[in-house]
């Protein structure tokens, strides 16, 4: 059976945070909430579970991947078509460095970037359940995602702890 | 920073995000004016293609001129945009928040300005993709002598060095623009652009962890932009340094003197930006007199050691006393036209704005400092320009070699096309994206708190 998610909008924090302790008392697991703001606040602000990520491991791939990258051009090239110029010698270690460098970097920041996408779960084609308003006028978004005989519950308590609106939606 | 406009996020999200839901009046006016600006430009360009370089005044023994000294300027202007950004970044200085999107977005159209000149320079600019190492099969014949890009010419270093420092930007400010597409996306009505919006947000909904990752991102690249940025105009110092040909080039001073050049001539731009968007936008509440003053203190600071730098490179030149140097430099101060040139160039690089940005009432005055940072500008192209023309008219041994240079209209249009280019392509972008980050501002408002000391009143900020 497909999941449902029901979103309540909130604007006060510790009333989120209050909800979000309930729904977890009543038997919700941490992967079924999930809270969504429009700017960033302070991790833990609402008691939500810590998200982890490795994201600081994908710059030193793309540094390995820059560098290879980087060795192939220059010396794949250079040894391609074995000109020598200016009586430098075919493989001149001074001009290669200045391309491994910025090979490596650039590949250090696309792989950073890649990454930063993967662990933000990017890119997200179906909002699910998801509220304009939470980014343009700072309500404080609770999703809860869960089987569709549990989502009457879930709405239910959403509204008790003075969600200002419920909103459905399918992930 | 005391001054401090509390705000709600819904102000925020409108002060910031109107300019894209509506046009200012002034918006299609001056993007009409630079567009004309930027096709006289272009259409010098297009005779220029048409008749080839002889159309420039850039002719034996002068071969690089306004062309390659406005691709250094461009050059120096994109360092420090992103520069600012970084630092501001990795130091967590609340003071970056209003600024940081504008730094990096001068800097990407500044490095794409300093691009088009290359193009503009080079004889057969259809052939530029000869640069990269693009095997035959994608190519096709052109390719097929099996000849590659020679990786021991700094002419190849540059464009990987410039290539390598424009995408890492793109990259970084399209990062960083994720949540305010998230949010222009669920603030416009129009069917159209919402979708290209919804697109370009790629489902952005503001988790937890995607608020985590969009703090930890910027800092990470910040770390790897730096090192990137040192290197790009280290390169371009290169091109002249590592000629053994040019006395007044061949300097191992050379790539600290372009980055602390490149640093006071790109922070004066981003003041100058900030000035600007400040005026024209109303941004009154989020770029204040204490991010002008800021930035002036930290302005006298780079100048002074820019200034020390050129201090040495004389040093450097003249101490072994080599006539060629000495004949180089004698010309560059003493005779005309470059000595006008090398006073002008002192006055408005250094001595002009520097004592006036050791007034506070100047510091902390949008217009003064915008005035005061044209002028390092106006300086610091004067700057490159007696670098690099001085440095190829001197009169060597063969007098059948002796000539000297002076910008031809072409030039002086297509010149003028990149700072209609650079100036178009701001306020474009501030009418598609918002040119101040509401998020990071919001986020700033948030852990902000005034907190009573004594009879004062002080803007503190709480931080994790």
């Amino acid at each position: 059976m497909a999941n449902k998610s029901v979103l309540g909008l909130f604007v006060d924090e510790n009333v989120v945070g209050d909800t979000l302790s309930s729904l977890r008392k009543s038997g919700y697991k941490d992967n079924e909430l999930e809270v969504m703001t429009g700017s960033p606040y302070p991790e833990g602000t609402f008691g939500e579970a810590e998200p982890h990520h490795k994201l600081f491991r994908y710059p030193i791939f793309g540094a390995v991947i820059g560098f290879t990258v980087a060795l192939i051009i220059t010396v794949g090239t250079q040894l391609a078509y074995p000109l020598v110029t200016g009586g430098k010698p075919i493989l001149s270690i001074p001009p290669m460095l200045v391309i491994f460098y910025e090979m490596t970097l650039l590949f250090s920041v696309i792989v950073t970037i890649l990454g930063a996408l993967f662990e933000s779960r990017l890119p997200k084609i179906f909002m699910g359940a998801y509220d304009e308003r939470i980014m343009t006028e700072g309500y404080i978004g609770l999703v809860v995602t869960v089987s569709e005989s549990r989502i009457k519950k879930a709405e239910d308590t959403l509204k008790k702890f003075g969600a200002e609106s419920t909103k459905r939606g399918w992930e | 920073m005391q001054e401090h406009t509390q705000l709600s996020d819904k102000e925020i999200t409108d002060d910031l995000v109107s300019p894209i839901i509506r046009s200012p009046k002034w918006f299609w006016m001056t993007i009409g004016s630079l567009g004309l600006i930027m096709l006289l430009g272009l259409s010098g360009y297009v005779w220029e293609l048409y008749s080839g370089l002889g159309v420039t005044n850039v002719q034996r023994p002068v071969y690089w001129g306004a062309y390659i000294t406005n691709f250094v300027f461009w050059i120096g202007i994109s360092h420090a945009g992103i520069m600012v950004s970084a630092i501001l970044r990795l130091t967590q200085a609340e003071w970056r928040r209003p600024i940081t999107r504008a730094a990096e977005v001068l800097t990407l159209f500044s490095l794409i300005a300093a691009l088009s000149n290359i193009l503009f320079h080079v004889g057969r600019p259809w052939r530029i993709y000869w640069i990269t190492p693009l095997p035959p099969v994608i190519i096709g014949y052109d390719f097929a002598r099996g000849i590659w890009p020679n990786i021991r010419s700094p002419f190849v270093w540059d464009p990987v060095a410039v290539g390598t420092y424009l995408l890492s930007t793109i990259l970084f400010i399209y990062t960083c623009l994720l949540p305010d597409i998230a949010l222009v996306r669920d603030k416009v009505k129009s069917k159209i652009p919402k979708i290209i919006y919804s697109v370009l947000a790629l489902g952005f909904r503001g988790t937890p962890r995607q608020w985590k990752i969009q703090a930890t991102t910027p800092i990470l690249l910040s770390a790897l932009v730096l090192p990137i940025f040192v290197s790009v105009h280290s390169i371009v110092s290169w091109d002249f340094a590592v000629s053994i040909a040019v006395e007044g080039w061949h300097s191992t001073i050379f790539a600290p003197y372009f980055i602390i050049g490149a640093i006071h001539s790109g922070v004066s731009a981003v003041a100058c930006l900030m000035a600007g968007l400040l005026w024209l936008y109303k941004l009154d509440k989020y770029i204040k007199p204490d991010h002008f003053d800021a930035i002036g203190r930290l302005l006298v600071i780079v100048a002074t050691i820019w200034l020390f730098t050129l201090f040495l490179e004389w040093i450097f030149a003249l101490y072994p006393l080599e006539d060629p140097e000495i004949a180089l430099r004698n010309m560059q101060v003493f005779q005309s036209p470059w000595n006008y040139l090398f006073i002008l160039f002192l006055f408005t690089a250094y001595i002009i704005p520097v004592s006036a940005w050791l007034f506070k009432n100047i510091r902390r005055s949008a217009k003064w400092m915008f005035f005061t940072t044209i002028l390092v500008n106006v300086g610091m192209w004067l700057e490159r320009f007696l670098i690099i023309i001085p440095g190829l008219s001197r009169r060597t041994e063969l007098s059948f070699n002796w000539g000297s240079y002076s910008p031809s209209l072409v030039e002086m249009g297509l010149v003028a096309f990149t700072f209609a280019f650079v100036i178009c392509g701001i306020l474009v972008f501030a009418r598609i994206f918002p040119i101040i980050p509401p998020f990071d501002v919001k986020e700033g408002m948030r852990l902000r708190h005034v907190i009573k000391i004594g009879k004062r009143n002080i803007s503190a900020v709480v931080r994790e």
